[in-house]
């Protein structure tokens, strides 16, 4: 108890049903074009109105092209359905960022950057990856559509109260080793659904000296271990980040704000359901050879053996690896990489695209790779202009592509061809994830930009 | 699709694989509906067809040997994505109970928003169940909702399963859960009355 995930929590409940879930007021709710129809559709059929359309906002992201979004989306499908979220938005009297609004960018990438996810918060969306805003000292999570219509009709959702647990990571990161590691790291060590049934707070000296995009990325991928969600209490970093962001607090407003931000930490007789530290001496640059997050290992490492499976498992990764088409045991440095995508909810902001460039400056994309960068937002890509990094890409032989989800899950045109080998910095590795038939290796941007200049899964280390 | 949940007595449709993630139960490519339509034609599809768009004969769908509104699978069912395209494929299929010894939690909580039962047993059970469907195809399982049991009627082994009384009541008689919060309004009021919301 007195952990700071009841604080936030707790300060949400509106009622409590007796042997059932909270009802948890939802102080944000974002909504993207996959998954809100319906629950529009259902508030008509009902005859509702939006309870609280101020607190709402809306933008397309999966289906958006990475070229020419001065266009119509080509693809009739997807067109109808980002036509169909902004007639719900007008409808309904919510705050809508289009295609061709700088403003416009991944939900989950645009929320933190506009100052709109704030710290104590209670922040929903239907998407998993909602996760992402924890980084703010926010309690956030991903719904389904039924959920979405919840709180579009009455800005409550009903949840039963996850158990809670701190994952302490304590020791400076190597070289080359970036939050993204660290995340894929815990994923190998919790498996896909160690943490389902929890919401996690993360601590510890190692994330304390992470930036803002750090902890995003970090907090992004806590999903991928079963946790509705994670966050970081807010401190200095938190507060340096928000202040003059479009939606943050102002003036007074701003002072009291941090006040109150302030008190948002765990007591320090705090009680978690389960605790685990983790040290970052113990992690190097990852990487996934399978087809779940959490079948992930250090680039320099061997795949495991069939024989150091649990025995009800090696059905499963078995499964995998045939799909990957990599022998148990094998190590991954020097296999021909075919493609490298940077970008998505997870790596496509300005820290990554700075690392990105950083390793590939002075030298040459590989002949045999095909690379996507992808901001996460327009106004990532406007940094990474300001900063100069699209000339270090552009002489290295890279193209800087327009805002979007993207290859993350390849509801647009950028789909890895069946069997090709894929480097991405995005979050999941299922079958089939980035195109039908494609394989995907989850890595940091350094060894995304290592792949796109070597053509072979590379250590950075090497080339830092 | 509110279909009111009693007990169901079916044959099962066995998918011994752990970790079966919302992007194999409806691929991405699959989500740009607008409606909840259609989905269950889809359920699986990458598994249960080939590039060409032919039934992959192996596929436990496309075995006539098995049948029935239960899927019986393995560990960590329905991880990955929040999508409810996934539990609108599995209702629009026809399933109406989805047995493994663990679920994702977004997952879980779309099944029975879309009145289809998410039955958590204990490991061994499950092995024994996946063992029965395996010996016979036409074996049955007794779900009593109004009873929390599931009863492998192969073998008459009966196990208790966990729902909280809100959702059962739910299921039973048909409420969802926008029902109830509506029903709530002046609650929220009150709540939002006595909360500092600046930051709006």
């Amino acid at each position: 108890m007195n952990t700071l995930f009841d604080k936030i929590w707790d300060a949400h409940v509106v009622s409590q049903l007796e042997d059932g879930p909270s009802q948890l007021y939802i102080d944000r709710l974002y909504c993207h074009e996959v998954t809100t129809a319906q629950a529009f559709t259902g508030l008509r059929e009902r005859g509702l109105k939006c309870f609280r359309p101020e607190q709402i906002y809306c933008m397309p992201d999966h289906n958006i092209p990475t070229h020419d979004q001065d266009k119509p989306i080509e693809d009739e499908v997807g067109r109808k359905q980002v036509a169909t979220l902004e007639q719900n938005a007008k409808d309904f009297g919510l705050s809508y960022f289009g295609m061709n609004d700088k403003r416009n960018g991944i939900i989950h990438v645009v929320g933190p950057e506009r100052g709109l996810s704030l710290p104590g918060m209670t922040i929903v969306c239907g998407d998993s990856h909602t996760s992402t805003h924890g980084a703010m000292g926010a309690v956030a999570f991903g719904i389904g559509t039924s959920e979405v219509e919840m709180v579009l009709a009455s800005q409550c959702v009903l949840q039963a109260k996850p158990k809670s647990m701190r994952i302490n990571i304590e020791g400076e990161l190597g070289k080359g080793v970036t939050p993204k590691d660290v995340a894929l790291y815990i994923m190998s060590q919790m498996s896909t659904s160690g943490a389902t049934g929890y919401f996690v707070e993360y601590a510890g000296s190692t994330v304390r000296n992470m930036s803002m995009e750090g902890r995003l990325t970090l907090s992004n991928l806590t999903i991928e271990m079963g946790a509705r969600g994670g966050f970081i209490a807010p401190d200095e970093v938190t507060f340096a980040y928000l202040k003059g962001r479009e939606h943050a607090p102002k003036g007074e407003a701003w002072e009291k704000a941090v006040a109150y931000w302030k008190t948002l930490r765990s007591g320090e007789d705090a009680v978690f359901d389960r605790e685990v530290t983790f040290y970052a001496k113990d992690i190097e640059p990852m990487v996934t050879y399978g087809t779940n997050p959490g079948m992930g290992m250090g680039i320099s490492q061997h795949i495991p053996s069939l024989e150091s499976v649990e025995a009800s498992s090696r059905a499963s990764f078995q499964k995998s690896l045939n799909y990957m088409g990599f022998q148990a045991g094998e190590r991954l440095l020097g296999k021909k990489v075919d493609y490298v995508f940077c970008g998505s909810c997870t790596n496509g902001r300005i820290e990554d695209f700075r690392a990105f460039a950083s390793l590939v400056k002075g030298k040459k994309k590989a002949p045999n790779v095909t690379c996507w960068l992808v901001p996460g937002s327009w106004m990532v890509d406007q940094q990474i202009r300001e900063e100069g990094l699209d000339k270090v890409l552009e002489e290295a032989g890279f193209v800087l592509r327009q805002p979007g989800c993207s290859a993350c899950l390849a509801m647009n045109d950028d789909k890895i061809p069946a069997g090709k080998l894929s480097v991405s910095t995005s979050n999941r590795n299922f079958e089939g994830r980035q195109g039908p038939g494609a394989r995907t290796i989850l890595a940091s941007p350094l060894v995304a930009a290592a792949a796109a200049v070597t053509g072979v899964i590379t250590d950075p280390c090497t080339m830092l | 699709m509110k279909q009111k949940f009693d007990i169901i007595v079916s044959r099962c449709v066995p998918l011994p694989l752990e970790n079966v993630d919302t992007d194999q139960i409806i691929p991405a490519r699959f989500l740009k509906a607008t409606d909840k339509e259609g989905f269950g034609e889809n359920l699986f599809r990458d598994w249960r067809y080939d590039k060409e768009g032919n039934p992959v004969k192996e596929f436990v769908l496309n075995d006539p040997t098995y049948s029935g509104c239960v899927l019986v699978a393995g560990k960590n069912f329905g991880s990955g994505s929040s999508r409810e395209h996934a539990a609108w494929a599995i209702a629009g299929y026809g399933f109406r109970v989805v047995v493994s010894s663990f679920f994702a939690d977004i997952h879980k909580n779309n099944e029975l928003n879309n009145f289809v039962l998410p039955v958590v047993v204990s490991e061994p059970f499950l092995a024994r169940l996946f063992a029965s469907i395996d010996e016979n195809p036409k074996m049955e399982v007794k779900v009593d909702l109004p009873n929390q049991t599931i009863t492998n009627l192969a073998t008459g082994e009966s196990e208790r399963f966990e729902i909280n009384a809100y959702k059962k009541e739910c299921l039973m008689k048909g409420y969802d859960d926008i029902d109830y919060l509506l029903s709530k309004k002046n609650l929220i009021e009150d709540y939002e009355s006595k909360r500092d919301m600046t930051w709006k």
